[in-house]
């Protein structure tokens, strides 16, 4: 190549990792009472980051408590202005300490800082600011005319936007007049402990927002305490289902937000530079660690040559490496287990008769890391056409008809979202209307705004985040 | 990439009627606006930083036709001008020379004596330049007085008022006589994307100019805004490429007007760079119209030799 970009890393000067953390329970960080040390890497260089607690049930226990106490005597006797008004601050602290909270993400999650910096950060701080205004207007969301909160919301969400995550379940819990304990993932605890700091700077009321680390274990204890009222969980449809089972009979009130296997479906008359960088965008961004993620592609017969050949051409221009270099555009894979279960997939792919492409890309030695791959002659049938991989990996399916278009879009267990690619606007429409996906993007992929509704049909789980929507969830609307 | 056959023997039947030329320019797959800017927005976040500063901002030197297209323009400020092109940083010899003096067609001879065997070339806007709104006989005069007063490129507009009302053929047929009167001149073609409003108008005129026999498409005459952008320069360099994956010949792209900023340069280079490729990273196949630019990357280029930004002053205003 003639023109080189010469390495641009982002300083990592900003932030401040402490070799050990807590527990952010009633306003202050605290040591675990039975929860167990564990580590925290770099996915990127296998480095350890830091050392973390995985509470216990005792310490589940005590952040519930604290979580009710706020409840009860300081947060649900706010005002929706002044629950408002923490909520704002919240928002312009986030945006202050948006560079360093960015650098944060990149280094324990491996995503790359363009990502970071360009899209988790400004979103957080947008749903925030989003469900801050929504708090003194909660008697016009359609849900009567003076909505009650349900009271301690136990959160547990995922490794692949952890930050934005928080923002996603925090903020409309908080905006409604709930108090929260939040469970960040096992494997990307920094910034929501970051986050917990945040709270701190933001003077707001001891035992609102409580945030405990763990695995799998704590997460259950968590959603499985009686002391909460609403479970809110983001994750594996697997996962998923064993939640739905343990808050099953009980009067918790239940969000999930699961798996994807979404068709982005280009038709003839698509605008084919524009839908390639659709596809890019819909499956390789976040190294595919996205529920949402285009990870089907449908494209109608006549065009799949060109179409592909695009694709190979851009593909080959993905600048795979360190997640802190500015113009990384693939980072690291999460997790060991995350990376086996993609090559798992992805051999069985190839097993089952696809044919594999990759751009020659080399992969830096250290840490987990898997190359843009491409699936063509993929059928319905394959499991990599059925399985969600997580990962940077797509099938290419084509097809002949719309009406077969929308069919195999649909012939899916899962229902998260979709992509449609075509000049014409009234097939835009008559896709939309039947497309079983909570999310239809038309001519765009994986944009998301939170004013919009965002959230699943089938086994990618049920309830909506964002938008008007997303209140329901943390109102009492049973009555 | 076969969305619309074109072989080179098959440009005779695109071009054989105003219904098959536009049958062609109109299937080519459109471009989606919120998409192509999105795009161009993210390939302008690329850090160029050090070493891929250095090399960036000589091959940006290296690719400026320096322009001077005022109705005050004299024999001594083309003069200048072309020293200036010739040794654009007087202090530092190994600062490479720019790729043409951009002028009139009657301040040729005084370009072309001013640069003698120098290498820079001498580009000669044409065609009734800026509106092109003049005979087509008269057009042609201007073209062939420039040739024969020494100009290697020609620097046509196309007649956007044709364009818009669907006669293809004619801006085609334009073109080709414009071609013609060049004689061995390079011409590039500009579009005036300011006029033709939509994306999809610029890349069909792009492939209009190209199937003509343009040697480049170039964005603006500098007289219009918006000139130059990166959204338009992007959708012209996706053209030619795929004019080149389809008829093997390829064509060269140059932005003109609005690029001031050494900054601005280089987030062009970087858009040639990852949709078209190491091919038209050179002076040959790419080109900036600029004027003011010049002294920006000199500045650039200085402050990353010598770690200090020198004044205004340092540079010469020609």
């Amino acid at each position: 190549m003639v023109f080189e970009y010469a390495p641009a890393p982002e300083s990592t000067a900003i932030v401040d990792i402490a070799p050990s953390y807590g527990l952010f329970i009633g306003g202050e960080m605290v040591d675990p009472r039975d929860g167990a040390l564990f580590k925290t890497v770099n996915p990127a260089t296998d480095e350890v980051l830091s050392e973390v607690v995985a509470a216990g049930p005792e310490d589940v226990d005590r952040a519930v408590t604290a979580a009710r106490d706020a409840y009860e005597h300081r947060w649900s006797r706010l005002s929706g202005r002044d629950r408002g008004k923490y909520l704002y601050r919240l928002a312009r602290l986030v945006q202050e300490r948006s560079r360093e909270l960015a650098v944060l993400e990149s280094i324990d999650n491996g995503k790359p800082i363009r990502e970071s910096r360009d899209v988790d950060l400004p979103l957080v701080a947008a749903h925030l600011f989003y469900y801050a205004g929504w708090a003194d207007k909660l008697g016009y969301a359609g849900f009567g005319p003076d909505p009650r909160p349900l009271g301690v919301a136990g959160q547990v969400i995922p490794w692949n936007f952890p930050l934005l995550m928080l923002a996603w379940k925090i903020a409309p819990a908080l905006a409604a007049g709930n108090t929260v304990v939040l469970k960040p993932a096992e494997t990307t605890p920094l910034t929501a402990l970051a986050f917990a700091d945040i709270c701190r700077q933001a003077d707001l009321p001891p035992g609102v927002v409580n945030i405990i680390t763990g695995a799998g274990d704590t997460g259950r204890t968590l959603v499985e305490h009686p002391g909460v009222d609403k479970v809110a969980f983001t994750g594996s449809t697997e996962v998923g289902r064993q939640i739905a089972r343990a808050v099953a009979g009980s009067r918790k009130k239940l969000t999930l937000e699961l798996g994807g296997k979404a068709a982005n479906i280009v038709f003839d008359d698509a605008p084919l530079d524009q839908a390639v960088e659709g596809i890019v965008n819909g499956i390789f961004f976040n190294q595919g660690h996205v529920c949402c993620a285009g990870s089907r592609l449908l494209v109608q017969e006549s065009i799949a040559d060109d179409l592909l050949d695009r694709l190979k051409h851009r593909l080959a221009t993905l600048r795979l490496g360190d997640p802190l270099d500015k113009n990384t555009d693939i980072g690291a894979i999460n997790s060991q287990a995350q990376l086996d279960k993609i090559r798992e997939l992805s051999a069985a792919g190839e097993h089952e008769g696809a044919e594999r492409w990759s751009p020659a890309c080399e992969l830096p030695e250290r840490g987990w890391w898997f190359p843009p791959t491409v699936f063509t002659g993929v059928t319905q049938a394959h499991r990599i056409a059925r399985e969600e991989i997580f990962g940077p990996v797509l099938s290419v399916l084509t097809f002949r008809t719309p009406a077969e278009a929308l069919e195999k879009a649909n012939n899916t267990p899962y229902g998260l979202s979709a992509g449609v690619w075509t000049d014409k606007g009234s097939r835009i429409l008559w896709m939309a209307q039947r497309l079983r996906a909570g999310v239809v993007w038309a001519n765009t992929f994986n944009r998301f705004d939170p004013t919009s509704p965002f959230g699943g049909y089938k086994e990618s789980g049920y309830g909506r985040e964002g938008g008007r929507h997303g209140l329901e969830a943390y109102l009492d609307v049973r009555a | 990439m076969s969305t619309t056959a074109l072989a080179p023997a098959s440009l005779a039947d695109v071009t054989a009627s105003n219904a098959t030329l536009r049958r062609v320019l109109h299937g080519l797959p459109g471009v989606d606006q919120v998409g192509v800017e999105a795009r161009a927005a993210t390939l302008a976040t690329r850090s160029i930083k050090t070493t891929a500063k250095q090399f960036a901002l000589d091959l940006a030197i290296g690719m400026v036709d320096l322009t001077t297209l005022e109705g005050q323009d004299t024999p001594g400020k083309v003069r200048a001008l072309c020293a200036k092109g010739r040794r654009p940083d007087p202090t530092d010899p190994t600062c490479p020379q720019v790729a043409a003096i951009c002028v009139y067609g009657d301040l040729v001879p005084v370009a072309v004596d001013a640069l003698g065997d120098s290498g820079v070339r001498v580009a000669a806007v044409a065609t009734a330049f800026p509106s092109g709104r003049a005979p087509l006989d008269v057009k042609l005069a201007d073209v062939r007085a420039a040739v024969e007063a020494g100009a290697d490129e020609i620097d046509m507009v196309i007649d956007r008022g044709a364009y818009l009302a669907g006669r293809y053929l004619d801006v085609h047929d334009e073109i080709v006589a414009t071609r013609d009167a060049c004689g061995d001149a390079h011409l590039k073609v500009i579009l005036e994307t300011g006029e033709l409003a939509t994306y999809d108008n610029v890349r069909r005129a792009s492939w209009l100019a190209m199937v003509a026999g343009a040697d480049f498409v170039k964005t603006s005459t500098g007289k219009v805004s918006p000139a130059a952008t990166l959204p338009v320069t992007l959708v012209m360099l996706e053209a030619v490429r795929d004019f080149r994956a389809q008829t093997g010949r390829q064509v060269g792209v140059k932005a003109a007007g609005g690029i001031r900023a050494a900054k601005d340069a280089v987030r062009y280079l970087v858009v040639v760079n990852e949709t078209c490729g190491d091919d038209w990273l050179s002076a040959e196949w790419f080109r900036f119209g600029a004027s003011s630019l010049l002294n920006d990357l000199l500045m650039q280029r200085q402050k990353l030799a010598t770690g200090n930004y020198a004044g205004p002053d340092y540079f010469t205003l020609d």
